[in-house]
C-alpha cells in the first residue's frame, strides 16, 4: 500500500482510458501524456495500460508501508525516495516505510508513479481512470487528499528482476518549452480559408491559463470561420483542435467531451500530443506543423517500438 | 448524399452522411454503426453515432488509414443494401409537472394538456449521446411543440428533467447546468455506475413517452 501525506493539485489514479463508452457520452479519460504514462508501467513490468498516478500543477508526498518497484516518468518534476533523489524515467526498489515524493522542478506539466503489479482502485464502468468531472473512476471519482490509501496489484516479476530499469535517453520524448506538433488538417479545413490555414501553420500559440484535463486553450492569431462557428455536433477525440467563435484554437485533451459543434481545423498526432500536453498555461507556446495521416502513424509506431526496445538494465 | 470519408488526426476516422439534423439521415449512420460493430475489424476501437456523421476510432499502431477505411467501405456497401434493422424500443413514464410546461403551451397558444398529448404521441429516435454522460438528444418533435431553449441556461437542472429543445426532445441523466425547456420528469434512472450495463438508452432506441401524470 501507498499513504498519502502530502498532495497539492491535479494527482489522480489514471489507466489507459476508459474505450468503448463514448457513444454513451462518457469521455475516455486516461492520461495526459500518454508516453510516459506507458513508458512507467513498461519499466516495472506492468501491462502498458495500467493504472498508474498522473501528477500535475501540483506536488505529491506519500509513503510505501510494503516493499515495491516503483518508477517515475514525465516532465516537470523531480523524485525523491527516502533520502536520494532519482532520475525520471529508471525503475527503483522501495523499501516498506520508505517515503517517496514528486517535486516541481522546472520545465514540464505532468509526471506519472507507476508501481509494480499497479494501483488497485475498482474499476468504473470498465476502467479506473479518474473522471473529475462525472465524479467516478480512480479513487472515489476525485483528487487524491491527504490520508487515502491506495492499494497494490501483483507484480509480473519478481521486485529484484524489476528495479534498476531504464529508458535510454535516445527513447524518450524530446519535450520543449517551445515544441512543433505536427497536425493532420481536417475534418472542417473547408471552414476556414487558406489565408487563415497559413496563420495557423504559421504563428506561435501560448497556451492559456484557463487549460485542464479537458482542454488546452491557446493564444495567438484569432481563425476567422467561412459560414460562422455553428456545426451539427459530432463525435471528437483527444487531438482535436477546436475552433469556437472567438477564433482562439482549443486543443482537446484527455477528458475531451465525446462530441463538439464548433468547426475542427486540424487534430494534433498522437507522437506529438504528449509534447503539447507538457506545455505550461500561461508559459509556453507551440507551433502547428501540417503532416499527412500515413507520416503520422509511421512516427507513433517508430516511437512506441522505441520505447519498447529502449527499457534496459541501468 | 454519399457517405463521405475524412481522416481525423491519426487514429480516427469520420464518416459524413449530411449535414443537419434529420431522421432519414441518423437512420442511416446508425445502421453502419450497427454493422460495423457487429463483426469489428482487429484494431478497430469504437464509433460514436451523432446525427449525421459517425466517428469511428482505431488503433494506429494495428490499422492503417487505407486499411480501416477499405473495410468501411465494403461494409457500408452491405449496409446500404440491408437497412431493415430493428430498434430497441423503450417506454418513458413521465410526471408533466416541468416548469416550462406552462411557457411552451403559452409560446404556442395551446393549453398544457395539448403539449403533453402531442410529446406523447410519437416515437422519438435517439439520434445521440453525449453533453454528459446518458445524456440522450431525441427527435423529432412534432413542430406545433418544438420551443427555443431558455435565453439564460439554469445552473441546475434535475436528474430525471425531460426537456425540449427547438425539434429535440431528451432527458437529464444527472444534475448539471442546462437551457431546455424542462416540461416533465420521469422516475426512471438513465444512469447507474453499478449497473452491468450502466446506461438506460442506447444511440438509435426507439423511444416513447407515456403519461404518469399530468399537473395543470
Amino acid at each position: 500500500m501507498f499513504e498519502v501525506l502530502d498532495v497539492s493539485g491535479l494527482a489522480t489514479i489514471q489507466d489507459e482510458g476508459r474505450t468503448g463508452w463514448r457513444r454513451f457520452g462518457v469521455p475516455t479519460s486516461g492520461p495526459m501524456d500518454a508516453f510516459a504514462f506507458r513508458a512507467a508501467n513498461l519499466l516495472v513490468g506492468n501491462p502498458s495500460g495500467a493504472a498508474a498516478l498522473e501528477i500535475g500543477a501540483g506536488e505529491i508526498e506519500l509513503r510505501a508501508t510494503q516493499d515495491c518497484v516503483i518508477a517515475a516518468a514525465g516532465a516537470g518534476y523531480s523524485l525523491s525516495i527516502f533520502t536520494w533523489t532519482f532520475p525520471l524515467w529508471d525503475s527503483c526498489f522501495v523499501r516498506a516505510g520508505w517515503t517517496v515524493s514528486f517535486r516541481k522542478n522546472g520545465f514540464g506539466m505532468w509526471a506519472y508513479l507507476s508501481v509494480a503489479g499497479g494501483f488497485d482502485v475498482p474499476e468504473v464502468i470498465g476502467s479506473r481512470s479518474t473522471y473529475l468531472r462525472g465524479n467516478f473512476g480512480g479513487l472515489d471519482g476525485r483528487l487524491l487528499q491527504v490520508g487515502d490509501v491506495l492499494q497494490i496489484g501483483k507484480p509480473s516479476h519478481s521486485l529484484m528482476e524489476l528495479s534498476a530499469r531504464t529508458l535510454i535517453e535516445d527513447a524518450r520524448p524530446n519535450y520543449s518549452e517551445s515544441p512543433t506538433v505536427d497536425v493532420i488538417l481536417g475534418p472542417q479545413k473547408n471552414r476556414f480559408d487558406e489565408k487563415n490555414i497559413q496563420t495557423f501553420l504559421s504563428s506561435s500559440y501560448k497556451v492559456s491559463h484557463s487549460s485542464d484535463r479537458m482542454g488546452y486553450r491557446f493564444d495567438g492569431p484569432r481563425l476567422k470561420h467561412i459560414g460562422g462557428a455553428d456545426l451539427t455536433s459530432e463525435g471528437m477525440t483527444m487531438g482535436a483542435v477546436q475552433v469556437p467563435a472567438d477564433g482562439q484554437p482549443i486543443v482537446m485533451m484527455a477528458d475531451c467531451a465525446t462530441a463538439g459543434g464548433y468547426p475542427k481545423i486540424a487534430s494534433v498526432v498522437s507522437a506529438d500530443l504528449p509534447l503539447l500536453a507538457q506545455c505550461t498555461p500561461g508559459k509556453d507556446s507551440v507551433h502547428f506543423r501540417e503532416t499527412t495521416v500515413k507520416a503520422a502513424q509511421e512516427k507513433f509506431r517508430a516511437l512506441m517500438e522505441k520505447m519498447k526496445n529502449g527499457i534496459v538494465e541501468s | 448524399m454519399k457517405p463521405l470519408l475524412t481522416p481525423f488526426g491519426d487514429s480516427a476516422l469520420l464518416i459524413k452522411f449530411g449535414d443537419e439534423i434529420d431522421l432519414s439521415i441518423n437512420r442511416r449512420v446508425h445502421a453502419l454503426d450497427a454493422l460495423l460493430r457487429a463483426s469489428p475489424q482487429n484494431g478497430f476501437i469504437e464509433s460514436v453515432p451523432a446525427y449525421a456523421t459517425l466517428l469511428v476510432i482505431y488503433d494506429p499502431l494495428i490499422l492503417t488509414y487505407a486499411q480501416i477505411s477499405d473495410w468501411i467501405i465494403t461494409e457500408m456497401d452491405r449496409v446500404e443494401k440491408n437497412v431493415a434493422r430493428k430498434p430497441r424500443r423503450i417506454q418513458v413514464p413521465v410526471r408533466y409537472d416541468g416548469e416550462d410546461l406552462d411557457f411552451v403551451a403559452a409560446y404556442h397558444h395551446i393549453n398544457a394538456r395539448e403539449v403533453v398529448r402531442i410529446h406523447t404521441s410519437r416515437d422519438y429516435t435517439a439520434y445521440m449521446m453525449g453533453f454528459t454522460p446518458g445524456f440522450v438528444y431525441m427527435g423529432k418533435l412534432d413542430g406545433a411543440i418544438a420551443t427555443p431553449r431558455l435565453e439564460t441556461p439554469r445552473t441546475r437542472v434535475d436528474a430525471g428533467s425531460v426537456g425540449i429543445a427547438g425539434a429535440q426532445t431528451g432527458i437529464y441523466p444527472i444534475a448539471s447546468p442546462g437551457g431546455w425547456r424542462i416540461i416533465g420528469r420521469t422516475s426512471m434512472r438513465l444512469f447507474d455506475l453499478t449497473a452491468d450495463s450502466p446506461f438506460l438508452f442506447s444511440p438509435g432506441d426507439l423511444v416513447r413517452f407515456v403519461i404518469e401524470a399530468v399537473d395543470v
